[in-house]
């Protein structure tokens, strides 16, 4: 049975809202619940669940609909009292004048006298609107939030040039900026290498690996996963460039982007030249063709792209970034050799469950050589598209950032549970012998990341004996979590920890091609 | 332009998701959080079109303040309703809120409307009134529309005696009745004959002593008593201790002066029992204020947020007398004893006029002795202030509040800031039971529907020329 409460032009932020959702189903009798502004994106949600009740479909945009499936009416109630509790219950209060809670942009700005920068994480669609208002009032913005129009991020962002202003987003994750960092990001070494990237994970990836190596960064600046279109003409990528170029506390700067359109490409190399300053670039699953100048270092991979600024910020020979990479495969070769004779697993596939969506793309740039090609639902190769993101065939890697998944339910960075539960599920198919995980840590992402893995990391292997999990820990040890707890965290239970992803990615793909020599040898010896 | 933000020191907005402060928290950055919430208007298109026209709106609004911040309401006179409030008859009856049919009519309007007509001696009983006065013979009138405002249902017969406010900057008046205490009231539907009875003696003893000792003290300065009540713990709203008491001060001597000694101690220790006599003043002194910054073209206060019981209905100082109306919804409240949310009325009454005039809710951080209503923090009733802030025009240049600094109260809602940031105004107001007869339930607040107020924008987004 369903049953449906609306409250008239009640606003709630959505992640509130799933909050509240997430405790209504773990109410006895519950099946499933709907805690959603109704919208028509998120109708389109509920139908899908089959909570879109008479009600919900007449509620309007301003709406609050709660809608709950149970196994019976008292759990119904139940749930709607519940729901009710937990929507009425009032924050914390504040103790008078110390952190008050600014009812508008215009209080905001006179309650923190000399405010500069803003971070936006409401809905997409009233996040333009409000960047803009913050432009006005002569805010930086760094827009987190997505689903704001393409053509109202060109606007915001020649706005913002116009002002001498920066607009980071929309669906910038990750920024850190005079060593603040700015929503997903974690907390790394001040030094002297600024970063330009247009992928969140990307740049918590780089970030994190010149940190760990001793070197630091002086700012990181994010533009958000569209700016290298056509439409936008890396109008952020550029000024960000620009930017670095002139702050006396950047030496070296790292660009990390997918590949530009190609029109777009000529814009940033032309850029490029004008730096005297190093720069290294790594355009995920692109390649850079011909010369730049002299101090320029392209990259493959986000490993490379920042061991390659760690050596122009210490002012070691280039050649050191191979080494390091040279001995990481050197330790993961005899790693795989080990784990491949210790599991026997008969199965031959990989199954990569990644958090960050760079990752995948990086999984895809270094498997296929390994292991040969990949089925993904975000595939670099349409080809290798998955039919369905939740039937993963043969070798494949699924980015559990996408849409797909991440309608009216948390980050995978910050709840686990889908994860978790196709960590068990994959485990016990009895043609995988490895899976591979990324588990970033910071600012914004799950604070308890061992308490909610490893459950499910047991799980498999008990399920699976011949089962091998290897995973990148993305993280600093003065991030709230500290990496080094969670990698002894994943060790201790069997994990196979590398330094990052490309690491990772690499000793996984070992292992699949160890099982197969082993097979094959042991033919061979028949 | 060339950016400096790597020269400054970071000062961070946050909007949206509170987790991301802690990694400001522990840089060390400062940051503030928003409450963020959503325009009540969708379509840009008319926001475009009022920044376009940003500065002649802004002229006309500082115009409309100028004369609301210059009233000087002045208790002059009493007299009967009849004899002055413009256009009132014998079979016309003023109510709260925007104009209401009978039909549509609450039970605590009808029955403060049945217990009027008893009082006018029109209908012997209670059946005989409610025949009456859904019989077409009656008329009905919001008090906004005879420059009178009246508290709850806000009746005002013929007969019933009223205070008049005279604005002397701007030359206008108000009028409003005298209040009559809790409990069993007509202003909360009660028609019981203790009721008409308390009317009679309010008519017949309190109404002559008040009005010789006015006339003797040749008018009280009410804008005075309200600002200094300020610094007295009221918001003259739904806490008048003060201002009563103050009035008390002021009136006393001449009461004394002008009656017979037992006249005078009966009506003076009727309002000294009477915490909330004030009120009623509070909001004629209010109502002469804001009808002062009427008329003045493309300007986008808001002059009066009224209900009746049924409708809630704001008037824009632009809009030529329009009312904008939306449902009244059911105040978040602190019950009496027996009494819970399901025997509330929906909201009701002239007086978030007060508010209107940047008194009542919008001056809440004065009144710390009253934050029950609000959560039970004074650091609550301080923020529910400086939200106002966010939706209104100006900061008042008399009434002030100690704990801000002596800051002024923000005053003079605009209807274009309302629909931009979604900030509903905030209102103190006295429950009524939904049936007639029974009174007082309970006080608490609300904030206004959002219904009126988009109305209102659309209608005044679509007139600017």
């Amino acid at each position: 049975m369903i049953k449906t409460i609306i409250k008239k032009g009640a606003y709630f932020d959505s992640v509130s809202l799933m909050q509240v959702a997430r405790k209504l189903n773990s109410i006895p009798g519950v099946i499933d619940s709907a805690v959603v502004m109704a919208t028509r994106e998120n109708k389109g949600i509920i139908k899908a669940s089959g909570l879109l009740t008479p009600e919900v479909l007449k509620a309007g945009d301003s709406d609050l609909a709660v809608a709950v499936k149970a196994k019976n009416p008292p759990a119904a109630e139940a749930a709607l009292k519940a729901a009710e509790e937990l929507l009425n219950r009032k924050p914390a209060p504040a103790e008078a004048g110390s952190d008050r809670k600014a009812s508008g942009l215009e209080d905001a700005v006179k309650t923190l006298d000399g405010a500069n920068l803003a971070i936006v994480s409401v809905a997409g669609r009233f996040a333009g609107a409000l960047a803009a208002d913050c432009l006005e009032k002569n805010l930086n913005v760094m827009l987190f939030s997505d689903n704001v129009p393409l053509e109202t991020e060109v606007e915001l962002k020649k706005l913002a040039l116009a002002k001498g202003l920066l607009v980071m987003g929309p669906d910038c994750g990750t920024a850190i900026i005079n060593g603040a960092p700015l929503a997903f990001a974690n907390s790394v070494r001040r030094g002297n290498i600024g970063i330009v990237a247009a992928s969140g994970t990307g740049l918590q990836e780089v970030s994190t690996l010149i940190s760990n190596e001793g070197a630091g960064v002086s700012q990181a600046i994010g533009t958000g996963s569209r700016d290298v279109k056509l439409e936008v003409g890396a109008l952020t990528l550029l000024q960000g460039l620009k930017m670095l170029a002139a702050d006396s506390a950047t030496e070296v700067i790292l660009i990390v982007s997918k590949p530009p359109h190609p029109e777009i490409l000529k814009k940033i190399i032309v850029e490029i030249k004008k730096i005297k300053k190093p720069v290294a670039a790594i355009f995920l699953g692109g390649e850079i063709k011909g010369k730049i100048k002299d101090n320029f270092y392209a990259a493959n991979t986000l490993e490379e792209a920042a061991l390659k600024a760690v050596c122009l910020s210490k002012g070691w020979q280039m050649a050191r970034a191979k080494e390091i990479i040279y001995d990481t495969n050197l330790k993961a070769e005899t790693l795989a050799r080990k784990e491949a004779a210790l599991k026997k697993s008969a199965g031959k596939y990989l199954r990569g469950l990644f958090s960050g969506g760079t990752f995948v793309s990086e999984a895809q740039v270094i498997l296929p050589g390994i292991i040969g090609p990949l089925w993904s639902n975000a595939p670099l190769d349409k080809k290798w598209k998955l039919k369905d993101s939740m039937r993963l065939t043969e070798h494949a890697v699924v980015d559990l950032g996408e849409d797909e998944f991440t309608v009216g339910r948390p980050h995978p960075m910050i709840d686990y549970s889908l994860r978790n539960k196709m960590i068990v599920s994959e485990a016990v198919r009895p043609d995988v012998s490895v899976i591979l995980l990324d588990v970033v840590l910071g600012y914004g992402s799950n604070m308890r990341p061992l308490d909610d893995i490893l459950p499910s990391i047991r799980k498999a292997f008990q399920a699976n004996k011949s089962l091998s999990i290897v995973s990148s820990v993305t993280g600093t040890e003065t991030d709230p979590q500290t990496r080094s707890k969670v990698v002894k965290g994943l060790e201790a239970e069997g994990v196979l920890v590398m330094p990052s992803n490309a690491a990772a990615c690499r000793l996984a793909g070992r292992i699949i091609t160890s099982h197969k020599s082993q097979v094959t040898g042991h033919k061979s010896r028949m | 332009m060339k950016s400096t933000l790597f020269n400054e020191e970071l000062k961070i907005v946050n909007f949206g998701l509170e987790s991301f402060r802690k990694g400001l928290s522990d840089a060390g950055v400062k940051s503030v959080q928003v409450q963020f919430k959503p325009p009540l208007v969708s379509d840009r298109k008319l926001f475009e079109k009022v920044e376009k026209h940003a500065s002649s709106v802004a002229k006309a609004n500082r115009a409309a303040l100028e004369k609301i911040f210059a009233a000087q309401p002045v208790l002059v006179e009493m007299d009967i309703a009849s004899k002055v409030i413009p256009g009132m008859k014998k079979n016309l009856i003023l109510h709260a809120g925007p104009p209401i049919t009978w039909k549509r009519m609450c039970g605590p309007m009808r029955g403060a409307i049945a217990a009027a007509l008893m009082y006018e001696g029109m209908a012997k009983t209670h059946a005989e009134a409610e025949k009456l006065a859904a019989s077409g013979k009656i008329k009905y009138a919001p008090c906004h529309e005879h420059c009178a405002v009246g508290p709850m249902a806000g009746i005002i017969s013929a007969s019933m005696p009223v205070f008049i406010v005279k604005n002397k900057a701007g030359g206008n008046y108000a009028y409003a009745t005298m209040n009559e205490g809790l409990g069993k009231v007509l202003r909360y539907g009660a028609y019981s004959p203790e009721v008409i009875e308390r009317l009679k003696w309010m008519e017949t003893g309190l109404y002559p002593a008040l009005k010789a000792a006015i006339a003797l003290s040749g008018g009280i300065d009410l804008k005075t008593i309200a600002a200094q009540a300020l610094h007295m713990g009221d918001e003259v709203h739904n806490r008048n201790r003060a201002a009563t008491s103050l009035f008390y001060r002021a009136i006393a001597p001449a009461v004394i002066k002008t009656s017979p000694p037992d006249v005078a101690a009966k009506a003076l220790e009727f309002i000294n029992g009477n915490d909330h006599f004030f009120l009623n003043l509070s909001m004629a002194l209010s109502k002469a204020s804001l009808d002062a910054g009427r008329g003045v073209k493309n300007s986008s206060l808001v002059v009066v947020m009224a209900r009746n019981g049924t409708d809630f209905g704001v008037q824009l100082s632009g809009g030529g007398g329009r009312w904008f109306t939306g449902p009244a919804p059911v105040p978040d409240a602190l019950y009496f004893p027996g009494f819970t949310k399901a025997d509330a009325n929906p909201d009701i009454g002239d007086s978030a006029i007060t508010e209107t005039n940047g008194l009542g809710g919008f001056a809440i951080a004065a009144a710390p002795a009253i934050v029950q209503f609000v959560g039970g923090k004074a650091a609550d009733a301080v923020s529910y202030t400086l939200a106002m802030y966010g939706i209104t025009a100006g900061e008042n240049n008399v009434y002030r509040i100690p704990y801000l600094d002596f800051r002024g109260t923000p005053t003079g809602i605009d209807v274009v800031k309302v629909a931009r940031t979604g900030i509903l105004p905030f209102i103190d107001t006295g429950v009524a039971h939904k049936k007639a007869g029974i009174g007082q339930v309970g006080a608490g607040v609300l904030s206004a529907p959002s219904e009126p107020f988009v109305k209102a924008f659309e209608f005044f987004a679509g007139e600017l020329r």
